[in-house]
């Protein structure tokens, strides 16, 4: 065996040697170093270059960074026996890595581990609280009027009203939905009933999301017809608003009809009545003067009007037409 | 057809080859490599191979959206920018290429299918999903969006968070539901903008609480709507918005076409009075000062007046009368008979 070639068997084996006492940890790892099994040291964290007996002492990896879960607790009802689909997601990291070595082993059983902590926790959170807890955030106001701006430009006194009633129904809805606690209230405590339990594994529950909250199907059915009748009665209140204005206007229509014509009628009489009056007057005067004269004169007037034509007329000679023929005027 | 080993081993012979026929055997080829007068030998060649292949992993080339993130050891070191870089061998060094200029898209609700000059989408079974949700008075809205994004802090993006956008895809959801969930269904188709704003401070809160590193260049909502079974329901509502519009607009119409009329006639009424008082009024004038004229002359001989005016009468009436009976008054024996049933009475 000549001498170069026990130095490159050295050599050989130094580099063998080094090469499983190193080991590289990610930036995304941690790792905890076992010896024949048993922990050994504290968790390393640090990325970069590390060193451990070769052989002898294994290198078990963990993700440093942030994990996510995604459960399906299935069909939830909620406290009013609605039943929802509730699709939560949670972000994990591992905040014990020996712990988590020691208790859970990888993350795929973490998974399973927070499957069974997180979903009853969601279920139980879900079923406590009203559907609308678990869906609103905040208590604001919601906006559920209709009227575009264009029929407010010019409001007559219907309208007025139509909006302080829209004002009163956004109240009554407002109490409608109002809540207590909210969506976020709501994840916040299902991360605390479920963060205690998770201890033990070494994980940290960063928190618990909502991703979707859903109708299952059946109710989604009725959900729809509840929608439609909403939209239909609300569409017949405007159809019936449209004809109480519209009657409302006609009627003031024909109320200022009678009231102008009848106005009209009035002035007219009174013209009339003051011309009438004038003419009486004027007459009077003048026919004042000798109503026998005016008497005598109108009557000879009608005799002409009422006796031409066909009529057959009696005389006396009495009248003074027919007195000359009896006798003369200087027979008397 | 057999292949004649041993004429082309004779022929080979003759020609003078030192080994022979059939292909070169291995070991020979080895023998021939180790016979090469190369220092090392062998060992050398694997060697030098090895070389290579590290050094040509020792530069790269980052490109103009993107930075280079370069990690020793799985330690972080550096970032290198765009251009051609240096860095310790693979296996000691190692780069990763981040495109931080680029805006990246994620859509929701929906699935572009082709992006030409109209884009078409498609709605397929989950993506449809994605968009229905539950409105804050419990309806039900389906709401597409997308959300644009640029990786800000490529150090976060890569090693803070496992699957940085499966994180930026849920959170997307969860921040538009909860938004979306604290609105009325009106408010949800008629006020995108107020949603989109609201989703993105809250997205941009929550990805930035967990290192993503990322940031949401913007929000859009495309066209917001209610489930397909309800939207008759919903056109009917703005239908009848239109209704009771016309239906004032009608009203108000004939109100406007009635009323003024209806004032011109009353003008016209009331002249027409004040054209009978006058007419009247005149009239009566003019036989008042008739009648006094007369009177005036009338006064002067009363008595030849009177006749004259009665005889003038008689003279007009009594030609027309078609039967007179004249009797004398000192007669007394003329029973007074009347035989009213022919023609001719006096019509009053």
């Amino acid at each position: 065996m000549n001498s170069k070639n026990l130095i490159g068997i050295v050599l050989a084996v130094l580099v063998f040697l080094v090469y499983s006492a190193a080991y590289v940890v990610d930036e995304t790892e941690q790792a905890v170093v076992t010896q024949f099994g048993k922990v050994v040291g504290d968790p390393v964290v640090e990325p970069g270059l590390q060193f451990k007996l070769p052989f002898v002492q294994m290198v078990n990896y963990f993700p440093k960074n942030l994990q996510e879960w995604d459960g399906d607790p299935g069909q939830i009802p909620t406290l009013d026996k609605t039943y929802i689909w509730v699709d939560a997601f949670a972000r994990w990291r591992i905040a014990d890595p020996i712990r988590f070595f020691q208790t859970v082993g990888n993350t795929l059983s973490a998974q399973a581990r927070l499957d069974d902590i997180i979903d009853p926790a969601i279920r139980n959170l879900v079923t406590s609280y009203s559907l609308v807890e678990t869906v609103r955030r905040t208590d604001r106001e919601l906006d559920t009027s209709f009227e575009p701006a264009e029929l407010s430009a010019d409001p007559t006194a219907a309208e007025k009203l139509a909006v302080a009633e829209g004002a009163s129904e956004n109240e009554a809805i407002h109490t409608k939905y109002a809540i207590k606690l909210g969506r976020e209230e709501i994840t916040q405590r299902i991360l605390e009933q479920a963060q205690p339990k998770l201890d033990g594994f070494g994980i940290e529950l960063v928190d618990v999301k909502v991703k979707r909250v859903n109708y299952v199907e059946q109710v989604r059915k009725s959900v729809y017809d509840r929608m439609i009748a909403e939209r239909r009665q609300i569409a017949e209140k405007f159809r019936s608003e449209g004809k109480g204005e519209a009657q409302k206007i006609r009627g003031e229509k024909e109320r200022e009809l009678k009231r102008i014509q009848s106005e009209a009628y009035r002035e007219a009489q009174k013209i009339k009545g003051e011309a009438d009056g004038k003419v009486t007057r004027t007459l009077g005067e003048a026919y004042g003067i000798d109503p026998e004269f005016y008497s005598f004169q109108q009557t000879l007037e009608s005799y002409k009007d009422t006796l031409k034509g066909n009529s057959k007329v009696v005389l006396s000679t009495d009248s003074e037409f027919l007195q000359y023929l009896k006798r003369r005027p200087s027979q008397n | 057809m057999n292949w004649d080993w041993d004429k082309l081993r004779e022929q080979q012979q003759r020609n003078g080859r030192k080994d022979g026929g059939g292909p070169p055997q291995m070991d020979e080829v080895v023998g021939q490599l180790k016979g090469m007068k190369v220092p090392g030998g062998f060992w050398l060649i694997l060697v030098a191979a090895i070389v290579v292949f590290l050094g040509s992993s020792m530069f790269y080339t980052v490109g103009v959206s993107e930075v280079g993130v370069v990690q020793r050891f799985g330690k972080y070191v550096k970032t290198t920018q765009p251009g051609l870089n240096f860095k310790l061998p693979a296996g000691i060094e190692k780069v990763t290429l981040v495109k931080v200029k680029k805006v990246e898209k994620e859509e929701f609700g929906f699935r572009t299918v082709q992006t030409d000059i109209r884009s078409r989408f498609t709605s397929s079974g989950d993506s449809e999903n994605a968009a229905l949700m539950l409105t804050g008075d419990l309806n039900v809205a389906l709401v597409p969006w997308i959300v644009q994004y640029r990786i800000k802090d490529p150090y976060n993006y890569l090693f803070k968070v496992d699957d940085p956008r499966r994180l930026l895809r849920d959170m997307s959801e969860a921040a538009m539901r909860l938004v979306v969930g604290d609105r009325s269904i009106n408010e949800v188709i008629s006020k995108r903008e107020e949603i989109a704003v609201e989703a993105r401070e809250i997205l941009q809160k929550e990805l930035d609480q967990a290192e993503t590193g990322i940031r949401i260049v913007t929000i859009e909502m495309k066209k917001t709507n209610v489930p397909e079974p309800v939207q008759p329901s919903f056109n009917e509502v703005n239908q009848a918005i239109q209704e009771k519009e016309r239906m004032i607009y009608k009203a108000r119409e004939d109100y406007n076409k009635a009323i003024p009329a209806a004032k011109g006639e009353a003008e016209r009424v009331i002249k027409a009075a004040e054209g009978y008082a006058l007419d009247r009024v005149n009239r009566a004038a003019g036989d008042a000062d008739r009648f006094r004229s007369i009177y005036k002359e009338y006064v002067k001989a009363k008595d030849v007046t009177e006749r004259r005016m009665y005889l003038e009468m008689m003279r007009e009436v009594m030609p027309t009368l078609t039967e007179k009976y004249i009797l004398d008054a000192d007669q007394g024996n003329v029973l007074p008979f009347l035989n009213l049933g022919k023609e001719g009475g006096v019509k009053p």
